[in-house]
This record gives structure tokens, C-alpha cells and sequence, in this order.
């Protein structure tokens, strides 16, 4: 078989073995955490273990932000349809990273002390765009559910869902200041570059816009399009 | 001196002040060989700090004493974690990186010149340096300015020492330090992070202050190359970044040098960089700090003192707007 036979055999998959896929990627996306809770256990998070964790679950949510942000254009490119069913999966998993990433700074950083943390949003950058991106994650992960597609209708859903083009330059904004203190830019130059790249693929696909616009008033018309469209949109 | 060693901790660092140099110097060949063996068998991800051990594995005792006056109450930090969390940019700009990178660094033969505002510009090789004043051991807080802190037995003689043999003019005012920016020993150096090489600085005043350690070594041995050797300062009222590492130039200047992290960002670096609590760096505060190996996972922060606790030091800014000169 070739490689673009191969390519397109994939396009087709059934829904048992998406299903399947996505419980690998489920097991997978929890690795990182697994492999922190181990390190504390043997005593491997080096000098300064918050340090380590902070960096490390803030490190994890930019790459799953990322991944979230990528999974349309790859769709595009491949025309595997069944991508899309993975990617609320991957933006939950990418909220519980920061989520994590903002509970160690409000716990071991801040103690639990709203005023002194409240300063620090305000006062610093960095800590305002990061916690910004954090806010405006919280929304989407409540209207993950099926429900409140459904709650929310198609369209509406989707415009607050694209929040996602906000969000995550706001995530590299805030990787970038962070890194910028001691002059360390190469790793924050290559993430504005993948998710300007993922972002500009969207502007580009002038006419796959179009062919959705189509779409949308197709689906529109019919009966209980919410659901179809977590799986099917943008 | 008391070391707190934690039980899975398989190296005794203080084992020099206990056991005879033979015992000691063929167990640090055996703890040698099991890095060897470690990092030959790819299992260098599994040990870690293997590099670490290789590298006190080779280190020579120094003969030094406790100068009481000079030794803060606070549990000074494992070896492991002061050999091994550094920020030593030319040898990577992870803080594990140092331990692992800086066995290249070649420390002997080492000169230090001494040029500027002197009667006579001169040179001394490592020798001379050690035995220009009785080594003492103190036991120094270290602030970092990035929120962390440690305490560290270091082993050396205050700087006024040499400034006294390098007999400076009355020209000069300030202190220059310039550290070694070779390419061959220091893999970090390809990276334009900083302009190298890394110099720092100090006020006459403050360089001959009595605090102001000229270093050779810590916890008992001569530096570990990854902590500055083979010769370094230590200035314990200012951020860590003020400690210049790896000396080999040292200036006395009319004018107040450029200093390395002052010239990348210098509202964020100032040249006098004093701890203190009360000046907030622009992205973080610098009211609290926490202590390495020692505050637990789950402690509170401690409260950064005003000059790191050295209220001695004081008296050399009277008049002055720290906040200003910060």
C-alpha cells in the first residue's frame, strides 16, 4: 500500500475505533501529571520542586493549547474528519494543565491569599495576561457538555468557542514575558510561530469558509444541529 | 557545622571532616566510579545527579576555619542542592545544567590579573591566591534575585585582603570583576544571551567591606566548577547575580562599570542590587523568598530581610534613596 493510500485508508474511521483512539489519548494526556506525582515521591523534582511543577504543568498546558488549536488545520490537511472528536478532549485537558499551573500559584505561591494574589495580577504583566487566558478559559470548559451545545445552539456556541484565538496567544504572551527576564527566547519564538502558523491557516482557508458558511445554513435548517456540530464545525 | 543530609541521600559531603584522607579520598573514587558507571551505561537519567558526584568526586579538600562571627544561625543547604541548582548561564541556562556541563571548565593552571588604577598591575596565579590570607570559613546566606534562597559554608578571605596587596590609587572608586568567556570550556557562551563576558561590580567601599568574601571554596573543598571555581566572590547583602564566578580579571576603575545582567535589562538589574524586601523586581515581589531543601512543599514563604540580614552593611548607604538605587 502507498503512503497516500495508507493516508486515506485513514480517513474512514469507524466509531469504535475513535472511540478507542480517544481513550489511548486519554491515558496518554494524563502521563504528565502521573510522571510529576511520581517525581515527588522519589524525591526527583530537584532543588526547588515548586519551581518544577509551576514550569512543568504551565509548560503542559501551552502544548495541549496548542495541540487544541491544531487539530482543524491538521483536519484540512489530511482529511481525517474524525480529529475533531478528539479536540474536546484535548481543550479540557488543556484547561486542567492550567488549571493546575493556577492552583499551584494560588496555593504554594500565594497561600490562599486573595489580596496579596490580586496585587500580583494587577501589578505584573506577565501574571495579568496569564490569568486573563485562565478567566477566559473557564467558560468554555463549562459549555464542554453536550448539553450546552445544545443549551446554546450551534452557531452561538461557536462563536464563544473561538475565545481559542484569544486564549492562546494570550498563553504564549505570557510564556514569553516569562522567559523574556533572563533573555531566554527560543522556545517562546517557535511557539508564537506554530500558533501564528495555526492561526494564519484559518485567515488562508478563505474557501473552506465559504464551503462551511454553506454548511452551517444547511445544518442550521435541520433539527437538533448542536450536537453534530462539536463534532463537525470549523 | 551541622548539615542536614536527607536519609536517601547516598553522598556524605562532610565526610572530609570525619574521616581520615585516605578512607575519604578512595571513597570518592569509588562514588566516582559508580557515576562512571552510570553515566556509561545510559543510566545517567536515572542517577541525575551523577555528573554532580563525579564532579566533588575530584574536588580537594580545603583546610579552612570557622569564623564564628561570620556564620549565620540558619542550616546551611545540602551539598546536593547547592552543587546542583545553579544559575551559571555559560554553562547552560537550566539550573541543572551547570552540574552537568561544567567539567570542562579547566581551573588550574588559573591566573587572576590585577589592572586599572593600581601602583603596579600584576598577576597571581591560584597559589598565591590561597595563600595570600588565612582561609576562614563562613556560613553566608545567599538571596537569589529570583525569589529562592540558600545558605552556604563558603571558604575564602574578605576581598579587602587583596585590595590592600593590589594597592590601588586614589583614582579608584570602583571594583571590576571580569570572569572567564572561553568558547572551548564553556558551552553556553554560543548563546548571545548576555554580553560576554560576564563582569560585575562594586563601590570601593563596599568591595572592602569586610563581608566581602573573596572565595576558593565551600563545604570543606575547593569550589565545585559549577559554583564558580576556581575563584569567585561572594557579596552575601546583594542578589546571588552580584557573586561574580570564575575570576580572571579583576579592575579597579574612576567610573562605575557596565555590569552583565545591569546591561540586558537595567530596569530590571540594578548595579547595586541590594536585597531588599521592600523593592519589588518588576515581575515579582522580592518580600518573601523560599529556602531551598529546607522549607517544606507546603511551607509558607519566609520574609526576605532588608541586606539579607547583614545590617552591618547599612551604614554604607546612608543618604541614599535605595529605591532609587535599587
Amino acid at each position: 500500500m502507498s503512503a497516500l493510500n495508507r493516508l486515506n485508508a485513514l480517513k474512514n474511521l469507524s466509531t469504535r475505533q475513535v472511540l478507542y483512539l480517544r481513550n489511548v489519548l486519554f491515558v496518554l494526556a494524563l502521563l504528565p501529571l502521573a510522571r510529576l506525582v511520581l517525581f515527588v515521591f522519589l524525591d526527583r523534582l530537584g532543588a526547588n520542586p515548586i519551581e518544577f511543577i509551576t514550569r512543568n504543568t504551565g509548560d503542559w498546558a501551552l502544548y495541549f493549547l496548542t495541540i487544541t488549536l491544531a487539530v482543524t488545520p491538521l483536519r484540512r490537511l489530511t482529511g481525517w474528519n474524525w480529529l475533531v472528536r478528539l479536540r474536546r478532549m484535548l481543550g479540557l485537558y488543556a484547561f486542567f494543565y492550567v488549571f493546575l499551573h493556577f492552583t499551584i500559584f494560588f496555593w504554594l505561591d500565594h497561600f490562599f491569599d486573595f489580596q496579596e494574589m490580586w496585587k500580583d495580577i494587577v501589578k505584573r504583566p506577565f501574571i495579568t495576561v496569564g490569568m486573563l487566558a485562565f478567566a477566559l478559559l473557564i467558560p468554555l470548559a463549562i459549555t464542554s457538555t453536550n448539553a450546552m451545545v445544545r443549551r446554546l445552539g450551534g452557531k452561538r456556541w461557536q462563536w464563544l468557542h473561538r475565545l481559542t484565538y484569544v486564549i492562546v496567544p494570550l498563553g504564549v504572551l505570557h510564556f514569553w514575558w516569562v522567559k523574556a527576564g533572563k533573555n531566554l527566547l527560543a522556545q517562546p519564538i517557535l511557539f508564537t510561530t506554530i500558533v501564528a502558523a495555526l492561526l494564519l491557516m484559518r485567515i488562508l482557508s478563505q474557501k473552506n469558509r465559504q464551503q462551511l458558511a454553506q454548511l452551517f445554513s444547511r445544518r442550521d435548517a435541520g433539527a437538533g444541529a448542536g450536537t453534530d456540530l462539536v463534532k463537525e464545525s470549523k | 557545622m551541622l548539615i542536614k543530609i536527607r536519609p536517601d541521600q547516598i553522598d556524605i559531603p562532610l565526610a572530609s571532616e570525619i574521616t581520615p584522607q585516605e578512607v575519604f579520598a578512595s571513597r570518592r573514587a569509588f562514588i566516582a566510579k559508580m557515576a562512571a558507571g552510570a553515566i556509561a551505561g545510559g543510566g545517567m537519567g536515572l542517577i541525575g545527579s551523577g555528573n554532580a558526584f563525579a564532579q566533588s568526586a575530584t574536588a580537594r579538600k580545603l583546610a579552612a576555619k570557622l569564623n564564628s562571627s561570620y556564620a549565620v544561625m540558619d542550616k546551611p543547604t545540602a551539598y546536593q542542592d547547592a552543587t546542583t541548582y545553579n544559575n551559571y548561564y555559560e554553562f547552560g541556562t537550566d539550573k541543572s545544567d551547570p552540574a552537568k556541563t561544567a567539567g570542562t571548565l579547566k581551573t588550574n593552571p588559573w591566573t587572576v590579573s590585577i589592572e586599572g588604577e593600581v601602583k603596579k598591575p600584576f598577576t597571581l596565579d591560584l597559589d598565591a591566591l590561597t595563600k595570600l590570607a588565612p582561609l576562614e570559613e563562613r556560613i553566608y546566606r545567599l538571596r537569589c534575585v529570583e525569589g529562592w534562597s540558600m545558605v552556604i559554608p563558603w571558604i575564602g578571605y574578605s576581598l579587602s585582603a587583596l585590595i590592600k596587596k593590589a594597592d590601588p590609587t586614589g583614582n579608584a572608586k570602583y571594583i571590576e570583576f571580569v570572569t572567564l568567556a572561553d568558547k572551548k570550556q564553556m558551552p553556553g557562551l554560543s548563546d548571545p544571551i548576555l554580553q560576554w563576558p560576564y563582569t560585575e561590580g562594586l563601590r570601593m567601599d563596599e568591595a572592602n567591606h569586610p563581608l566581602t568574601l573573596l572565595t576558593l571554596g565551600m563545604y570543606g573543598e575547593v569550589l565545585p566548577n559549577q559554583n564558580g571555581a576556581p575563584v569567585r566572590v561572594v557579596v552575601p547583602w546583594k542578589y546571588g547575580f552580584k557573586s561574580a564566578k570564575s575570576i580572571v580579571k579583576i579592575r579597579f576603575l574612576k567610573e562605575q562599570p557596565k555590569t552583565a545582567w545591569n546591561m540586558y535589562a537595567a530596569r530590571e538589574y540594578g548595579f547595586y542590587s541590594n536585597v531588599n524586601p521592600e523593592v519589588d523586581h518588576p515581575r515579582w515581589s522580592q518580600a518573601t523568598e523560599r529556602r531551598i531543601g529546607e522549607d517544606g512543599f507546603f511551607a509558607r514563604k519566609r520574609k526576605t530581610l532588608m541586606f539579607n540580614g547583614y545590617n552591618d552593611v547599612a551604614g554604607l548607604y546612608t543618604g541614599m534613596d535605595l529605591k532609587k538605587y535599587f
